[in-house]
């Protein structure tokens, strides 16, 4: 019996040590490996004939402590617009999802509605609808030239919203599709009507799974906000570029670029952590 | 002895094929009825008929002596007077089981919060779930989770409860736990419609068990003569075989 556990003990040990092995060599592999391919790329980029043009051009330090803060001032209005169209996506996004599901037939026209919306601004590229929208409803004359309405930063906002909404949408109603029906079936058991259904059993679940895919959707908003910048507001893309233009440096770009990557980075990684902790969960 | 449930010609079909064809049934006061037949018979289409989730075709099903199958009758106000239990437990994962008790009563009830919570927590303590009440679903047995639902059925106060095979979904070890809730119920009069395969169950429970065989209640009568003295030969080979199964 002893020598026989004991045996056992040996044996655990040895396993151990061998996979302490197996890890440290696997270890050491992806040092070396990433050390090649990163050094060679670097050797690559800096050998390259035009190098150092390249690193004037883009990489400045003097060029870059120049524009950094007024880039920065510029990005204060990406965050902004970037923070009031996201809440606005995700009520308009969670209203077409719910048009398109609920069953009732007086619904039917904005149904149809929603259907026709969705279709349409996620066929048209965000770009064209931050044209349309910036110069084509002020052109309609409907509203005072001097309202808040035919502010480019808004008419850009609400074409970027436009767009998303759409797309947002479309992820909400997988969302509620992918409630079981049989959540529904006990929500009427106990006595609920079809609207509370929705709001205190599958809305719920639903907007708990889809977590992850509307954060996705944030990251490439959080970017697009620059696309506004064509229709006027001076944001960082749009600074960035002035400067850019008035001594051929393209270092404030980079800037801009760095500020974009300062959000979508932490971002991402947020989507990472929160779909791993997601990880088999939530289904029941 | 009044009649809780009337069932009378009740028909349906899933397109072309007939899964009820024309199954009457009476359920009195107190009393409970098991319904025993193969899978696919129509036991769940049976519960989910009398419950509304599912439209007959034909016939009606009276609650207290009132048509509730009429296009006119509001299901909701139907459903609230009835309990389902499902096969699958069906709780609702995002709620914990104190929320998943008492979102009918207070949703389709209209009781307040402290009232409906203080009543929950009696009946879950009970049905032997003190304690759990913050847990989710996910984070109970099979067996616990089933005695939830049962609770979140009994808790609306139903005039018949409706108890769609509560037992088939639990590994072996876990039914005698919620077998004892349903001895509970019955103990306490609730009038019951149970479809199962439990035959010791049907046997312990009912007071009447009706065999169920594509779609026609073949016969029904007390346990003792449905279950060892079968009169239809359909019956007759259908008690055989789950004998042969070793589950009777």
């Amino acid at each position: 019996m002893t020598a026989r556990s004991a045996a056992g003990t040996d044996r655990r040990a040895e396993r151990g040590a061998a996979r302490r092995r197996r890890d440290r060599r696997a270890q050491a592999i992806a040092a070396i490996s990433t050390a090649i391919v990163l050094g060679g790329l670097a050797a690559l980029i800096a050998t390259s004939p035009g190098w150092d043009e390249v690193r004037d051009t883009f990489f400045s330090t003097s060029q870059f402590e120049e524009s950094f803060p007024d880039v920065l001032g510029g990005f204060w209005l990406d965050v902004k617009v970037f923070l009031v169209v996201e809440v606005v996506v995700l009520i308009l996004g969670l209203l077409v999802a719910l048009l398109r599901t609920v069953p009732s037939p007086a619904l039917f026209p904005l149904r149809l509605l929603a259907t026709v919306y969705t279709d349409v601004f996620r066929g048209i590229p965000t770009i064209l609808l931050v044209y349309l929208v910036g110069f084509g409803v002020p052109a309609l004359g409907l509203i005072a030239n001097d309202s808040f309405f035919v502010d480019p930063v808004f008419l850009g906002g609400a074409a970027l919203a436009l767009s998303y909404g759409a797309y947002v949408s479309e992820v909400y109603r997988a969302g509620v599709n992918s409630v079981h029906r049989s959540q529904r079936a006990a929500a009427l058991a106990v006595g609920l009507t079809e609207t509370q259904a929705l709001r205190h059993v599958i809305v719920p679940q639903a907007v708990r799974r889809v977590g992850p895919p509307l954060l996705n959707d944030f990251i490439a908003l959080q970017k697009d906000v620059a696309l506004i910048s064509i229709i006027g507001p001076q944001e960082a893309f749009r600074i960035a570029q002035v400067e850019t233009a008035s001594d051929f440096n393209y270092t404030p770009l980079v800037a801009a670029a760095l500020l974009y990557l300062a959000i979508t980075i932490p971002l991402a990684r947020l989507l990472d952590y929160w779909e791993k902790g997601q990880g088999g969960r939530v289904h029941s | 002895m009044s009649a809780v449930l009337e069932i009378r010609g009740v028909t349906k079909a899933w397109g072309e094929r007939e899964v009820l064809k024309g199954v009457d049934l009476t359920v009195a006061e107190h009393e409970a009825v098991a319904i025993i037949g193969a899978s696919g018979s129509g036991k769940s289409t049976l519960l989910r008929c009398i419950d509304l989730l599912v439209e007959i075709d034909d016939g009606d099903v009276l609650l207290d002596g009132a048509v509730i199958t009429d296009p006119s009758v509001d299901p909701v106000s139907v459903r609230r007077r009835l309990g389902l239990v499902f096969q699958a437990f069906n709780l609702f994962p995002h709620l914990n089981v104190l929320d998943n008790v008492t979102l009918g009563m207070r949703r389709g009830q209209g009781l307040d919060r402290p009232a409906a919570e203080v009543e929950a927590r009696a009946l879950l303590a009970r049905f032997g779930l003190e304690g759990r009440e913050l847990d989710r679903p996910d984070e109970l047995s099979g067996g616990q989770q089933q005695r939830v639902a049962i609770v979140r059925a009994l808790a609306t106060r139903p005039r018949a409860m409706l108890l769609d095979e509560v037992t088939s979904a639990l590994d072996p070890e876990l039914v005698g736990e919620v077998l004892r809730a349903v001895r509970e119920l019955k103990s306490e009069g609730v009038t019951m419609v149970l479809a199962t395969h439990e035959m010791s169950f049907a046997r312990e429970v009912a007071d009447r068990v009706g065999f169920l065989h594509e779609g026609r209640l073949l016969e029904i009568g007390p346990p003792e003569q449905v279950l060892s003295d079968p009169q239809a030969p359909e019956t007759k080979r259908f008690l055989r075989r789950l004998l042969e199964a070793g589950r009777a």
